[in-house]
């Protein structure tokens, strides 16, 4: 550590006698010099520190500001409940919307008893050795692997081994795939915040670990499991790639009415139209209003995760 | 345990030559105790002697600990707890416990109370209020709290969550209640409440407290023991410890010279 | 008291009868479904190992590391490096915008600002962490491009600088709390150690907080480059698959990711070389990764100064 603070001395002592170190007393005044110097420079690096903060902000602003000014017009009911079209005023994201309501009924329930039950297991059963570190490595590892990798492995395992070609169902379990390490990680902590006390209530009453776990610790812990479910179907909803590299089709007109059947989301609009908007520009215009849509939709999640959080979760 | 298992009359704990480790550290050293039924029996000491770890052992609850070892036996109405045979659930079902910190869930009264009977199987509406009311009278809570049984534990004082963890032991209806300092979180009126309590229920359950309150031991315990660095010095009718202890540390100890 | 004799007897009953199903098969359960999480990395390294031995079977290694890549074409070729290429100069542009603005943020947040502003301004950083990669892969198409274009007028449609500077600024965040965080973690002790020498705000935090916090800050970096490399829709739709290997920025190239994902939204066929090739680039991309997110973690476990 290089700690670069000079010590000149100080104001002379009432006897006017200064401190040896400086008898010609010129170390006073360049100490003030410096000194303003360094207070200067300490106000502009702030100011310009503060600005680089705002650029990220400000982009953020003329993001939602365009986006929005270019979906003018054309986010209206219509737009919502119609479906696609070769000609963009009659386009709308029926489909997409079903499509992306299909998927989630695949991951939510996927999610939730894969990931709840891994977390139950990794902090109420697992011996805090070597097994569950393994395991945690191993889903933290996960959590970082790009999503167009678990686009690679659902194509080869839900989409050939499996048959399950393109359909709603691979999807939706390569999408839980992909968002599950959100599920474990928060419910990990959900349960871990269950005081030890509780616990030991209901052993000391003959409960065996299960009944315990079931019974008092589980229902303590669904906030935190909740709000950890709803960022990873909020996740879900505006991922792209792992459904682009499945194969999902680029116009697809029939609705989807099971899940082994074709689909599109709202991303996937996105993405196509955005692809052709040099040739048809008022694509560009389908893809601001499905992104409002998308935007707002996510904006409500995350917003009922917080305040679920904020008022179900018991300070103990 | 099974049914054959006759209630012995007197002697309701038969502890031979306890020895606990926490790793490498020992805690308990050699105890030899007998506790006998309907009484209320206090373990006395100053902090660290062991009497909370000699307490959760009567229940084996110390075994949640992972780096616990002992040795010798422990017999519940002549049966060591320690043997494979004994399954700790019923274990559990017959010894009752209640902690320092009142520890009730945070559910509704109602919940709390009935959590172990349901849990073990009882189902009959008609059984389960029975219980509700017997048990919340019993300790002494049923008159403060029969309007609201459906309000959550958390929004009853410190005394009442107390009385309310007392009432959800007593529903399953144990043979021993064993209390590891229940009135030390609370308040004077509240632990006065408790002592009265405890009177009453020595009529039909075996009592074990530990207690750091030598007055509160003085008042209420029928025979006291007092521990010192894991072992028991000394175990006698609680007048004598009070009055004319024969060992010189117990003598120190009530006096006041430490602790 | 009429029932509670029978307590005792129904609980006695009930234990004696209860065989405790549950409790034996639920452990049972639980650990059949965390295996699974390890089944899903088995999974994931054995279809890429697996069929990216199948492309490099079939083609020759001085293809694969040569710079012709038309895998659509009458003489199909399958050289990677211009995908290396793409994804180099993405990465580097991208982090060109990420390391100075998210560590001056960093610095901004952790050392200068007030605790009412903080509270304001990290909230909303964390809103631009969430916002899908979709929405700025438009952004950057619809928007950023054709404000480039204006700049510079020798600019192609698709082209580099575009998604690098927007995957910038979607990587700010990350770098932004992971620095924070660790110029955080040093005790407030040294910092009032340097301040009560006079030291100003600046100074504090360029000579002793930094250089305490400096292997978490580099690990955040490294996080960055990860994700950089990972990131896909923005360099699909606003970088284009011009699959030339050039150097230059103004001209579309095409990443890995990018490759993955147009080649598969072509309709590949299972079993030609094209669809191997994409678990062979698959392949590469998750050993990038893996590389950097195993350094990051390194990195801030051997710097760490210990507190």
């Amino acid at each position: 550590m290089n700690l670069d603070v000079q010590i000149k001395n100080t104001a002379p002592l009432k006897n006017n006698l200064t401190l040896k170190t400086n008898p010609d007393n010129k170390g006073f005044e360049i100490n003030m010099k410096k000194m303003k110097h360094r207070i200067a420079l300490d106000k502009v690096s702030k100011f310009i520190f503060s600005l680089s903060t705002l650029v990220s902000l400000v982009v953020l602003g003329i993001l939602i500001y365009r986006i929005s000014v270019q979906s003018i017009g054309w986010l209206d009911m219509d737009f919502l409940t119609s479906n696609l079209s070769i000609f963009p005023e009659k386009a709308g994201i029926k489909g997409a919307i079903l499509g992306t309501l299909y998927l989630m009924s695949i991951v939510i329930p996927v999610v939730c008893i894969l990931g709840v039950s891994t977390a139950i297991y990794l902090e109420e059963y697992a011996n805090k050795g070597k097994i569950q570190s393994f395991i945690k490595v191993n889903i933290s590892n996960l959590a970082s692997v790009p999503s167009v990798i678990f686009g690679l492995l659902g194509l080869a395992v839900f989409g050939r081994i499996f048959s399950l070609g393109s359909s709603i169902l691979a999807g939706g379990l390569t999408m839980s795939l992909l968002v599950l390490p959100v599920v474990v990680v928060a419910s990990q902590e959900a349960l871990r915040a269950v005081p030890g006390y509780l616990r030991e209530a209901s052993y000391a009453m003959g409960a065996s670990k299960w009944t315990t776990t079931w019974k008092v610790v589980l229902p303590v812990a669904v906030p935190g499991i909740l709000t950890g479910v709803i960022l990873s179907v909020s996740r879900a909803i505006g991922e792209t790639a792992p459904l682009v590299v499945l194969g999902v089709p680029t116009l697809i007109m029939k609705l989807p009415t099971s899940i082994m059947d074709d689909f599109t989301a709202m991303p996937i609009q996105i993405y196509y139209w955005t692809l052709d908007t040099v040739l048809t520009k008022e694509y560009a215009n389908l893809a601001a209003a499905t992104i409002v849509v998308l935007l707002l939709v996510l904006f409500i999640m995350n917003f009922t995760a917080i305040l679920i959080r904020n008022k179900f979760q018991r300070k103990f | 345990m099974t049914e054959n298992v006759k209630l012995s009359s007197e002697v309701v704990y038969d502890v031979k030559d306890l020895n606990l480790w926490y790793g490498k550290d020992q805690a308990l050293r050699n105890i030899n105790m007998q506790i006998l039924k309907n009484r209320v029996t206090a373990i006395i000491g100053p902090s660290g002697c062991g009497k909370s770890t000699f307490i959760k052992t009567l229940n084996r609850m110390i075994e949640n600990i992972p780096v616990v070892r002992t040795t010798g036996e422990i017999n519940y109405h002549g049966t060591d707890i320690f043997d494979k045979s004994v399954r700790l659930e019923e274990l559990r079902t017959r010894v009752g416990m209640v902690f320092q910190k009142p520890n009730p869930f945070p559910k509704s009264i109602y919940e709390n109370v009935l959590y172990g009977p349901k849990i073990h199987g009882i189902k009959d509406k008609k059984i389960l209020s029975e219980i509700l009311e017997t048990s919340l009278k019993a300790a002494a809570l049923w008159d403060e709290v029969k309007d609201r049984l459906d309000d959550n534990a958390y929004g009853l004082s410190g005394g009442q969550q107390q009385r309310l963890c007392i009432a959800r032991c007593l529903a399953v209806q144990p043979d021993v209640i064993l209390m590891d300092e229940p009135t030390s979180a609370l308040d004077p009126i509240a632990t006065s409440k408790i002592e009265d309590l405890i009177e009453t229920l020595k009529n039909q359950y075996s009592i074990v407290i530990v207690t750091h309150s030598m007055q509160q031991a003085a008042r209420i315990s029928d025979k006291t023991a007092f521990f010192l660095m894991g072992e028991m010095i000394e175990y006698d009718d609680t007048n004598i410890i009070f009055t004319s202890p024969r060992d010189k540390r117990t003598e120190d100890y009530v006096t006041g010279r430490f602790g | 008291m009429g029932s509670m004799p029978n307590v005792r007897e129904m609980i006695q009953l009930n234990i004696s009868k209860n065989k405790n199903t549950s409790d034996k098969i639920m452990p049972k359960f639980l650990f059949v479904t965390a295996s699974i999480s390890i089944l899903t990395t088995v999974g994931i390294i054995l279809t890429l190992v697996i069929d990216a031995a199948k492309f490099f079977s079939s083609v020759p290694l001085a293809e694969v590391f040569s710079t012709n890549l038309s895998p659509l074409g009458a003489n199909p070729s399958f050289g990677i490096l211009p995908l290396i290429n793409g994804t180099i100069f993405t990465t580097l542009i991208a982090m060109l915008v990420a390391i100075p603005f998210g560590l001056s943020s960093a610095i901004y947040l952790s050392q200068f600002a007030s605790e009412s502003k903080r509270k304001i301004l990290k909230p909303m950083m964390e809103v631009l962490a969430g916002i899908p990669t979709i929405v700025y892969g438009f952004f950057a198409y619809s928007f950023v491009t054709p404000l480039l274009m204006k700049i510079i007028p020798s600019l192609e449609a698709k082209n580099v600088i575009s998604p690098g500077i927007v995957m910038g600024i979607m990587i700010i965040p990350l770098v932004a709390s992971l620095s924070e965080d660790a110029m955080n973690a040093v005790p407030e002790s040294m910092k009032e150690g340097a301040l009560g020498l006079g030291s100003t705000r600046l100074e504090v935090a360029f000579k002793v907080v930094i250089p305490a916090a400096i292997s978490g800050i580099m690990a955040s970096f490294v996080l960055g480059i990860s994700r950089a490399i990972g990131e896909t829709m923005i360099v699909a739709i606003a970088s284009g698959s011009s699959k030339a290997f050039t150097f230059d920025i103004t001209r579309s190239m095409q990443t890995m990711t990018a490759y993955i994902v147009e080649f598969t939204s072509g309709d590949a066929g299972s079993g030609t070389v094209g669809y191997y090739s994409l678990y062979a680039v698959g392949l590469l991309l998750f050993l990038f990764t893996l590389i950097m997110n195993l350094l990051a973690q390194y990195i801030s476990k051997k710097y760490r100064e210990e507190y």
